[in-house]
């Protein structure tokens, strides 16, 4: 028991220190590196789709299938409560 | 939980009206401004949320059944897919956004750059917010829904 | 010019809801771990897509200027609704295992007695 809580105490302080040293030799804030398909989406938004807001035109459409499987997982997650509850309420 | 105190269902029952009313605006603004189905959707569940904490969970299991809910939220997912499919069917391929373009209703395309909003744009981004607001309506009132009362009964043995 | 402050931000976060699920004990104290390193991760998809001095990527009535990225911004938004679906999944499994044992201490639930 002594020795498992020595060791989680050693790995999570090598992870944390992993993450503080990524995070400050990461790109610096406010420069994203490569943006070509985001510059492509901003511009051509309006024109394809006819939304105003980008964000939407990319939700509902140029990544549908995003949309698709994010309304598979509530969906699964739905069925999931009510199975689980369901013998309770009887 | 069996329902709170007259104050609390009173100011309940005067302020859902406006966060419904709220909840659907941002559903149906959801390509003109900040929001959307899933947004929105959230926004009138919280709402529908505060009436069951007011008034209890038996009250609320007894108004709506959550085998109307979960039916809603299938209907939300297949009116969604069906959109999809149409697209498979009027345009060219799977998600294809066939309305744009046309002189339909949600047909026109705005003018490029900074504008007005102009709700009558953006072809089958409205009808897909308006069935992933339903799917996300009826599925988070009914995991609450479902949770609240299997507690509540817990708590009468 | 903020230096790398939100980044940091980000991995405060993660560091403290790995802190929750490794040390606590409790079911639901890990449970609320868990949703805490969600949030760094959703904090950090947003970060990723800011580009310095930009608005929000929406043409209604926008005063000009650089955008911000709209990709992350919409898988950030998969990402809530996906854990929403996780925490509610989690939460009713939690329900179900204290009716079973009658508490919530992982030491005594998964048969660890020594």
């Amino acid at each position: 028991m002594e020795k498992r809580s020595i060791a989680a105490i050693l790995s999570f302080s090598v992870v944390a220190v992993f993450f503080m040293f990524t995070v400050l030799l990461i790109h610096p804030f406010g420069n994203p590196v490569s943006t070509e398909m985001d510059d492509d989406i901003i511009s051509n938004a309006q024109t394809d789709t006819g939304a105003n807001n980008a964000v939407t035109s990319v939700v509902f459409d140029y990544r549908g299938f995003d949309t698709l499987g994010e309304a598979t997982v509530l969906f699964t997650a739905v069925a999931g409560v009510v199975m689980l509850f369901r013998r309770i309420k009887k | 939980m069996s329902g709170m105190s007259k104050i609390v269902k009173t100011i309940t029952s005067i302020s859902i009206p406006f966060i419904l009313i709220y909840g659907l605006y941002v559903i149906a603004h959801g390509h003109l401004t900040p929001g959307g189905g899933f947004q929105g959707g959230a926004i009138f569940a919280s709402g529908l949320v505060m009436v069951l904490v007011a008034y209890g969970s038996v009250w609320t299991m007894e108004k709506i059944k959550e085998k109307n809910l979960t039916m809603l939220e299938s209907l939300g997912a297949f009116c969604f897919i069906l959109i999809a499919f149409l697209g498979l069917v009027f345009g060219t391929v799977f998600f294809n956004n066939y309305l744009v373009g046309s002189n339909s209703i949600f047909g026109t395309v705005p003018a490029a750059g900074s504008g007005l909003a102009d709700i009558n744009t953006a072809g089958v981004i409205p009808l897909m917010n308006f069935a992933v607001g339903l799917k996300v309506i009826a599925g988070l009132f009914a995991i609450v829904l479902v949770m609240a009362y299997a507690i509540s009964k817990k708590e009468e043995k | 010019m903020i230096f790398n402050f939100p980044f940091i931000a980000v991995a405060a976060l993660i560091i403290v809801g790995l802190y929750a699920v490794v040390f606590r004990k409790n079911l639901i104290k890990m449970i609320i771990g868990i949703t805490i390193i969600e949030s760094g991760v959703n904090l950090f998809l947003i970060t990723l897509g800011y580009r310095e001095g930009s608005i929000a990527p929406i043409y209604t009535s926008s005063p000009g200027g650089i955008m911000s990225l709209p990709v992350p911004q919409a898988l950030t938004l998969t990402s809530i609704v996906i854990g929403v679906a996780v925490l509610a999944l989690m939460l009713s499994l939690v329900i179900h295992i204290y009716r079973h044992y009658n508490t919530l201490d992982v030491r005594k639930i998964g048969g660890d007695e020594e």
